[in-house]
């Protein structure tokens, strides 16, 4: 089933985020195995979605942002001066907290919307069979396909969410990061985006970003832990295989915080 | 005495409550009346005579407004031309990198240019195109006109173009799509009820502008030669022939009132209530 | 997928990694923010252009007369350009005008914000927002056959019989004049007011409002003592705006003004104001000074325009301590 390149690596070297000159994410260092599905919990305002929009250079889309440090895909640094950050956007794709369909476009435009406009992947197949494929792999197709016509918004909450899942996979991404996907989603949806993520796993790196500790433990094969201090700076404080990190957690904060005491 | 210092109080209220109403109501009476009164006294000039024939020297009758018809859409149709495809990109502009200096300037210039009088703006086509080209025209009209519209449509894209979601921008940029793409062909189409409004808005704000037409347009008894010429517009019509002594140049006045007012709130209504509608769905 | 295929996946040796692909279109980055940065240069040089182009067609006059424009005669055939007496009317009927429509507007504003039941509101507000729509030469018309008559029978006798101890309600009732022309410009105005009154009452906070009514005060009480207070500055400058609305117009007030250059105690007397000269004599003036004299009034015009546009939105920009808007 997999026809997306696997990257051979995602890394992140002493990665420090700036919103003006207030330092919101440290010198973070991490390892994303490939293919597998890492989370990033903690807290609110620990700096776990900054890390994320830092990996596809989103952060800088904000104004007066500034990000130091590396990200490497493939081994390439994805800050390195003369990098196109819209080609890296195309090859790590992004579902966001909230769906985010373009109300102007029917579902089927919805899901060809970066198809289109950021150029198409080589070799490709026609639009209707890339829209078919990636509503498939969002575990969408069978609900939508007869009325591929009717407008993005006009699906429930829980199908908006997997359309703009596979909105982002229809451009063939490497890595699929996810930033809170299921919060303002209902159970049931919440249930269903899960199922999807298993699906995903192996054909796609995927990071996620939750608050749902117990989402973080279904889910996921790595887990990083991020805390923020008073000056409200984020920080990794543990990363490992999710087993351990929920059962025999190594530091004191992190146990904390999985056994509920704060956050 | 606290229970009666209260109902006076809530009597106080009450009063002020009605008060409020009736300045609201007088609002609405006073258009009422002047609405009445232009079509009452309008439409009695309103023919097929009224539409299709060219003035005729006091006294003649059969006369009527076509030139001036014609010579109105002219000159709005050229300011629009020229103001609306402007106004939008600087509204863009405005709304998504609206943070700098020149954004500061180019905002609060915008709106400092809704308020300046119409009649200067006219002074200010005549010296810029009559005086170097030697005779009032269409042309300079527009000039005067696009400077009116422009404003309201650089301020009315501005809005309507950040009320769309960051969200939906910043989806497009997720996906890999060229930041004037996103902007372009995601963003300004989920805006364009609101910049339709914005444009329908404008013109009806100039369809009825007189001042700025009284030294560049300047107004023709005949069809106009060409849009490097004098030419006829309603509103013009209004003001030359309201002072007259002769009965059936003031009907003609009314009727060009009526016309115009007819003309402007259709486009106020449709500007709002048609897009409004479909603003709130989005 | 299991654990051993994710081993086997990252044993084999990994393809060579595609090459981070050019650019896909700078050069549409490029020419579509130049577009946007030349569609904004447009409207500042279209205020420089107005004032340089004015300034420069009515340096003639600037040279020739000077400061003796401040004299009250106008009597161009003389040679005599006075702008005193239009000056004169401007503020005069402008003050009329907000006079009338400052109240009343405000109160719309109060009443459309607050008070009004919801099914009422939408649509007196949109009744209120055509009076703004409706063109100022209709007013004129309207203005010259309807409301001059309406003041010369009943406003004008009624105002004098109870106020006419008053220098400006003294003197002959023509119907035209200048209480005419400041009842039409108040009309005029009135919407401007309302309408931006109304924004900035609806802008104020539920919880201060509730906060007002929790402590058990009137709906009224509340208005006065919570939403005004937090609204003031910008009232002020709606009413501001209004005055700079009223200061410019010319075609409704020239034609019920009366058109006669004289400083006059008398509201119901005629008088002038700086844009209804231009819009009156504008067309028949002959002689380069008397062309560039009108031109001057122009610029005055947009340049007391200018300051107080400037001042209105200087006023809400402080007081509320924002930055755009």
């Amino acid at each position: 089933m997999a026809t997306a390149v696997i990257a051979t690596s995602l890394e992140v070297k002493r990665l420090n985020a700036y919103y003006g000159s207030h330092l919101a994410v440290k010198d973070i260092t991490m390892q994303f195995e490939p293919g597998a599905i890492t989370a990033l919990i903690g807290p609110s305002g620990c700096g776990k979605s900054t890390l994320l929009r830092c990996l596809n250079r989103m952060h800088e889309v904000i104004p007066h942002t500034r990000v130091e440090g590396e990200v490497l895909l493939d081994k390439q640094n994805l800050y390195e001066p003369g990098v196109d950050p819209t080609d890296t956007r195309r090859r790590i794709g992004m579902v966001f907290q909230r769906a985010n369909p373009f109300p102007t476009m029917t579902i089927m435009d919805n899901v060809l919307a970066g198809v289109r406009l950021a150029g198409r992947p080589k070799g490709s197949a026609s639009f209707e069979e890339i829209a078919e494929q990636s509503l498939r792999r969002a575990a969408l197709w069978e609900e939508v396909k007869d009325k591929l016509q009717r407008a993005g918004t006009s699906l429930s909450g829980g199908q908006q969410q997997r359309l703009c899942i596979a909105r982002a996979l229809a451009v063939d991404p490497e890595v699929l990061l996810m930033d809170e996907p299921a919060s303002a989603l209902d159970p049931i949806s919440t249930i269903k985006i899960e199922e999807l993520l298993r699906e995903l796993r192996g054909a796609y790196t995927i990071i996620i970003v939750t608050h749902n500790m117990q989402q973080a433990a279904r889910c996921s094969d790595y887990t990083g832990f991020m805390l923020a201090g008073e000056s409200a700076t984020g920080e990794l404080i543990e990363f490992d295989t999710s087993s351990k990190i929920f059962t025999t957690p190594k530091d004191k904060r992190t146990e904390d915080y999985i056994t509920g005491r704060f956050g | 005495m606290n229970l009666r210092a209260k109902a006076v109080r809530a009597a106080w209220s009450q009063f002020m409550i009605v008060v409020s109403g009736v300045c609201a109501g007088a609002c609405a009476a006073v258009l009422a009346i002047v609405v009445a009164y232009v079509i009452g006294k309008g439409i009695k000039a309103i023919d097929w005579t009224f539409f299709t024939k060219l003035p005729t020297p006091v006294g003649v009758p059969g006369g009527g407004v076509a030139n001036a018809i014609v010579g109105s859409i002219e000159i709005i149709a050229m300011a629009s031309l020229a103001a609306i495809p402007v106004g939008v990109l600087a509204g863009i502009y405005l709304a998504l990198f609206g943070r700098g200096k020149l954004a500061a300037l180019v905002r609060f210039f915008s709106d400092v240019l809704t308020g300046m009088p119409s009649i200067a703006i006219g002074m200010f086509a005549y010296a810029l195109v009559v005086i170097p080209t030697g005779h009032f025209s269409a042309v300079s009209a527009s000039v005067a006109l696009a400077v009116i519209m422009l404003p309201i449509v650089v301020r009315t894209t501005e809005e309507a173009v950040r009320l769309v979601p960051t969200m939906i921008r910043e989806g497009a940029l997720a996906l890999g799509i060229p930041a004037w793409k996103a902007t372009l062909l995601v963003t300004v189409p989920v805006a364009r009820p609101g910049i339709v409004t914005g444009a329908l808005l404008a013109v009806a704000r100039v369809a009825g502008e007189s001042a700025p037409l009284l030294f560049t347009a300047f107004g023709s008894q005949f069809w106009s030669r060409g849009v490097g010429q004098p030419t006829a517009a309603l509103p013009l019509v209004i003001f030359t022939y309201a002072n007259s002594p002769y009965a059936d140049w003031q009907q003609i006045a009314w009727g060009c009132a009526f016309v115009l007012v007819v003309l402007v709130f259709a486009l106020n209504l449709t500007a709002r209530l048609a897009f409004s509608s479909r603003v709130a769905a989005n | 997928m299991s654990q051993e295929s994710v081993e086997l996946a990252r044993a084999t040796p990994a393809p060579a990694a595609p090459p981070v692909r050019a650019r896909t279109s700078p050069t549409g980055d490029r020419i579509f923010s130049f577009a946007l940065f030349f569609a904004s240069y447009v409207v500042l040089a279209v205020v420089a252009g107005l004032f340089i182009v004015l300034l420069q067609r009515s340096w003639p006059a600037i040279q020739a007369i000077g400061l003796r424009a401040f004299s009250n005669v106008w009597s161009p055939n003389d040679g005599q350009f006075g702008v005193l007496s239009f000056i004169y009317g401007t503020i005069v009927s402008s003050f009329v005008a907000l006079l009338v429509a400052g109240p009343v507007g405000i109160g719309a504003a109060l009443f459309l914000a607050e008070l009004a039941p919801r099914k009422l509101a939408a649509p007196v507000a949109m009744l209120i927002e055509l009076l703004a729509a409706v063109p100022s030469i209709v007013y004129g018309l309207w203005g010259l056959y309807a409301l001059a008559p309406f003041v010369r029978t009943y406003v004008g006798p009624a105002l004098q019989h109870a106020l006419g101890f008053l220098p400006i309600f003294q003197g002959p009732i023509y119907g035209v004049g200048m209480l005419t022309g400041g009842l039409i410009l108040a009309i005029m105005v009135v919407p401007t007011v309302a309408a931006i009154s109304r924004d900035v009452f609806e802008a104020v906070p539920r919880d201060q409002r509730e906060g007002m009514l929790a402590l058990g005060a009137t709906k009224w009480e509340m208005m006065t003592k919570a939403v005004l207070p937090y609204a003031r500055s910008g009232v002020i400058g709606a009413l501001v705006l209004g005055l700079g609305r009223a200061l410019g117009e010319a075609m409704a007030v020239v034609l019920v003004i009366g058109n006669k250059p004289q400083i006059v105690a008398s509201l119901f007397a005629p008088g002038y104001t700086m844009a209804s000269v231009l819009a009156n004599e504008f067309s028949e003036a002959t002689g380069k000074v008397y062309i560039s004299m009108l031109i001057e009034i122009g610029l005055l015009l947009f340049l007391v325009s200018l300051v107080v546009n400037v001042a209105a939105r200087l006023l809400v920009w402080s007081a509320s301590g924002r930055g755009a808007r």
